[in-house]
């Protein structure tokens, strides 16, 4: 009887210990695990196929935290502005008939090199780089 | 009317040339290269008999242009009889009513303005005569604005300058100069309370208070040199400028036209003018802060999209905040945040879009915009309460954790017993 | 099999290393058994908690980036988006309290059982200057998430500092890295807390456990007029070793229980120019200090309250600090001994203006 207790203690100080150190070792190893997002502060975004973007258009980029519009121009360039409006941090939309950035608010219009040329906004509109890599478009901050 | 202030304007224009004409020859270009030797100057400044307003930073003094500039004379004589005779050009102190021919004499000529500027405007002069301001002038009013009024007579800035009357910030208290004057104002049947309600209105707020340059101050809606009150199909140009969707939905519908017919003035009716405050959700529906029961009455059409319309917005807000609330806790609790935020801008989109909407006074519009925010908000909602959910019940792991270790625990504990119990037989 | 491995091992470093001292300190070692013995594991628990600090520190110096523009965002990375790096976190601050709570329960039963008396008086010191770094890791490691409660608390428990006549006010400026809160400080805290304070802390560590090891445990008062027969004693290995392992486990599962349940909040990251959020506290190991300079009148006499507070505890740290060299008579008539009775009104000190500082 007394053997049976021991074998069984020993038994289940071995099963609790091997699961303790599990419970110790998967954490740890997860955590070493590089994330998805490698980065805590985005430095770059990539904004799909420079083919699939059609000219004369536009579309909003998630950058972080901070919203970036995205526009083709009629000639096949890119273009990547912040999206809030410097007035009163409304989305910015790119007019396809006008070739400008409004903001709808309170009819704020930004050239598209982003500089404010008419209604309430006080500071143009921070640009961003854009580079296609591997017909990828790529934007980043501008350094 | 449009003939009569075109006749005026004619026969402004033909004054001012032949004002500006005789006067050309004689004062025009007298500007000199260092205003230390201007006779002029150093005299009335050694008898202490400057003007009161006098200032150095004066536009005009940069320009090197001297006292003789534009008041004639001859600045090179020491002689107060030669500087100041009538026979060298010497003008003086200009009448109230002859200032703005007395401006526009440069002003008003392309010619000599460009030399300092290229693309300077050259009709303030000509705006002037059509303003309330001009007109009463022509008709021997003594007490309206002319330019000096505004720009100051011898601290003339420019408009940029934050020390200048003129700059932006400091428009509404050079204008409220006279019109904060009740004796002033009594005369013309003013009110003289257009700062004070101004300054707790909306724009007032934005551009006294918070300095944001882009918020209108008076002559943004009134005009600058060719100020007078807005006529009725003007004020909602005036505020389109910048409301432009408002003024583009509310000029297609049935009730602008209603309003057209009822002599009301488009925006202001609602909004009113100087007071105008920052909107609330309050005043469309049929509360009782609603202007909608101003006119429509229970049971009638109007009454009954009035309240669908607040219903849809209040719907929108309230789940616009609830949802806020949870980004908020997401937030504190270390939670990822950074897809919920996005979702709650685009609702934020829709929750202005939708408040802009109510000027269709379509209810079926509104709707369509509130629909799709709350679409969006249900799924911000969702993912909130997915990371607050995970931030409460990371518990399965933890409870497969504490099982092992606990079995493992009580195992040593036993185990400890044991040979203590085999110490102490032995 | 795998102890012929382990037996094997142990043979191959016995016979170059020779194992005899250690094998002497396991087979020999003894811990006294009487009423008070629970105070032994305090100095254990203490240092498993420092273990571990060790290893999630490690850990999270792989994400963490000092900086002003990547601090929050990189603790924030951590606990949102490192698979359970809220765990690591959360353990991480967790444990540090518990060790100062620990440190501070073994400091005070240490004293309160005499075990600071010759021979041991520099096992003592040695443990104090400990608790002084453990503070000042605290303190250091407060601010590196850069969250708005962090800075403020950083900038009050600085300006402490900067009333300390003289030397204080360069001391401020040599902390702070400058005349204010910035990211210069934050470089400094963290090369602080990873680098200066590991390194002094272990030296001293070292030698205090070095000297426990070669003097063994303290035997209490009483036991010295035992007969030697009555003289109760237990193993250290293996029979106080498991019970300090078991101890161990059951703190390590109420530390993640704690990290799991009552997380530590991230906030809002500092802003500089935010005015301070209400409530501005330090941490509860620094509120007695804290709440009793509040307390202090702005003058007493000629001089500033204030100033007198931090004197105060300067000096009364550092009179503790040489408890072992003080001789305070024994005196048989009375119950309780006077250097207790100053025990008990220091620790009822500490725990009644930690207590206000919470309540008022």
């Amino acid at each position: 009887m007394p053997l049976d207790r021991r074998k069984f203690l020993n038994l289940l100080l071995g099963f609790g210990g091997i699961g303790g150190i599990l419970a110790v070792f998967y954490p740890i190893i997860s955590f070493l695990i590089p994330p998805r997002s490698a980065e805590p502060v985005v430095n770059s975004v990539k904004a799909g196929l420079n083919a699939e973007f059609p000219a004369n258009s536009s579309k909003i980029i998630k950058f972080g935290r901070q919203p970036v519009i995205l526009i083709k121009t009629e000639d096949n360039q890119l273009k990547a502005l912040s999206a809030s409006c410097t007035h009163l941090d409304c989305i910015v939309q790119y007019r396809n008939d006008t070739k400008q950035i409004l903001c709808a608010c309170h009819n704020g219009i930004y050239d598209l090199s982003g500089r404010n040329i008419s209604g309430p906004p006080p500071r143009p509109l921070e640009e961003y780089q854009v580079k296609v890599i591997k017909d990828e478009i790529v934007i980043t901050k501008a350094g | 009317m449009e003939r009569g202030s075109s006749r005026i304007l004619i026969w402004v224009l033909t004054v001012s040339f032949l004002t500006g004409a005789a006067l050309y020859g004689q004062t025009k270009n007298k500007n000199i290269q260092n205003p230390q030797q201007d006779r002029c100057y150093t005299c009335h400044k050694e008898i202490d008999n400057m003007p009161v307003d006098f200032s150095d930073n004066d536009v005009h003094r940069h320009a090197n242009l001297a006292c003789s500039s534009c008041h004639g004379g001859d600045p090179n004589s020491d002689d107060q009889e030669i500087a100041m005779s009538p026979g060298n050009g010497f003008i003086g102190i200009p009448k109230h009513k002859d200032i703005p021919k007395f401006c526009g004499k440069c002003h008003s000529d392309i010619e000599y303005m460009r030399a300092f500027q290229p693309s300077i405007a050259t009709d303030q002069m000509t705006q002037y005569y059509t303003s309330a301001h001009g007109k009463k002038l022509i008709a021997g009013d003594e007490n309206v604005a002319e330019c000096a009024s505004c720009h100051t007579a011898h601290s003339i800035m420019p408009v940029k300058d934050p020390r200048s009357t003129v700059y932006k910030l400091n428009i509404p208290g050079t204008c409220n100069k006279c019109h904060g004057n009740s004796d002033l104002m009594k005369k013309y049947n003013l009110s003289n309370n257009m700062l004070e309600e101004y300054s707790k209105s909306v724009h007032g707020i934005a551009l006294l208070k918070n300095k944001d340059l882009g918020a209108p101050a008076c002559n943004d809606c009134h005009g600058n040199h060719g100020a007078m009150p807005p006529g009725i199909t003007s004020v909602s140009h005036v505020c389109g400028t910048c409301h432009a969707s408002n003024m583009e939905y509310f000029n297609t519908t049935r009730m602008a036209r209603a309003f057209e017919e009822q002599d009301f003035h488009g925006c202001e009716q609602c909004h009113g003018n100087h007071a105008i405050e920052k909107t609330t959700d309050e005043m469309i529906g049929t509360g009782e802060e609603s202007l909608c029961v101003n006119c429509h009455s229970s049971g009638d059409a109007g009454y009954i999209v009035a309240n669908k319309i607040k219903n849809s917005i209040t719907d929108l807000k309230t789940r616009f905040e609830a949802a806020t609330n949870k980004y908020k806790e997401v937030k504190q609790k270390g939670m990822n945040d950074v897809e919920i935020g996005f979702l709650l801008q685009d609702a934020k989109q829709d929750l202005i879009q939708s408040r802009t909407m109510i000027h269709t006074f379509d209810s079926l519009k509104v709707e369509e915009r509130t629909r799709n925010g709350i679409q969006i908000l249900s799924k911000a909602s969702v993912l909130a309460d997915k990371e607050i959910d995970e931030y409460y019940t990371r518990r399965t792991g933890f409870a497969a954790a504490t099982a092992a270790i606990l079995i493992f625990a009580v195992a040593l504990y036993f185990k400890i017993k044991d040979r203590e119990k085999k110490k102490s037989t032995r | 099999m795998i102890k012929n491995i382990g037996s094997k091992l142990i043979y191959w470093i016995d016979e170059r290393y020779d194992l005899t001292p250690v094998r002497n300190l396991l087979e020999h070692k003894k811990v006294p058994a009487h009423r008070h013995s629970v105070w032994y594991y305090m100095g254990g628990v203490t240092l498993f908690l420092f273990l571990v600090q060790l290893l999630t520190g490690i850990l999270l110096l792989l994400y963490y980036r000092p900086g002003e523009e990547s601090a929050y965002e990189s603790v924030r990375f951590i606990v949102t988006e490192v698979k359970f790096g809220w765990l690591i976190r959360n353990v991480h601050s967790w444990s540090a309290n518990l060790l100062v709570l620990f440190a501070f329960i073994h400091m005070f039963s240490v004293f309160f059982t005499k075990a600071y008396e010759k021979p041991r008086e520099l096992t003592w010191i040695t443990g104090f200057i400990i608790l002084i770094l453990t503070l000042a890791f605290g303190f250091s490691g407060y601010l590196l998430p850069w969250n708005e409660l962090a800075y403020f608390a950083t900038k009050v428990g600085t300006d402490i500092v900067g009333v300390v006549p003289i030397i204080g006010e360069p001391l401020k400026i040599f902390l702070r890295g400058g005349d204010e809160v910035t990211g210069a400080t934050l470089s400094r805290f963290f090369g602080i807390h990873v680098a200066i304070l590991p390194a002094i802390f272990s030296v001293l560590l070292g030698l205090h456990l070095l000297f426990i090891q070669r003097q063994g445990m303290h035997e209490p008062a009483h036991f010295k007029n035992l007969p030697e027969e009555k003289k109760k004693y237990i193993s250290f290995f293996p029979d106080f070793a498991l019970k300090d392992l078991l101890l161990w486990v059951v703190v390590f599962n109420i530390l993640i229980f704690l990290a799991l349940y009552f997380p530590w909040e991230l906030g809002n990251k500092a802003d500089a120019f935010a005015s301070a959020p209400e409530g501005i506290k330090p941490e509860w190991y620094f509120m007695f200090m804290f709440q009793s300079l509040k307390l202090l009148p702005a003058h007493i006499l000629f001089f500033e309250g204030e100033l007198l507070g931090v004197l105060f505890f300067g000096i009364a740290g550092f009179v503790w600090m040489l408890v072992p060299y003080m001789k305070v008579k024994h005196r048989t008539n009375w119950k309780i001994q006077p250097l207790t009775i100053i025990g008990i009104l220091i620790a009822a000190f500490i725990v009644i203006m930690t207590a206000i500082g919470y309540l008022l």
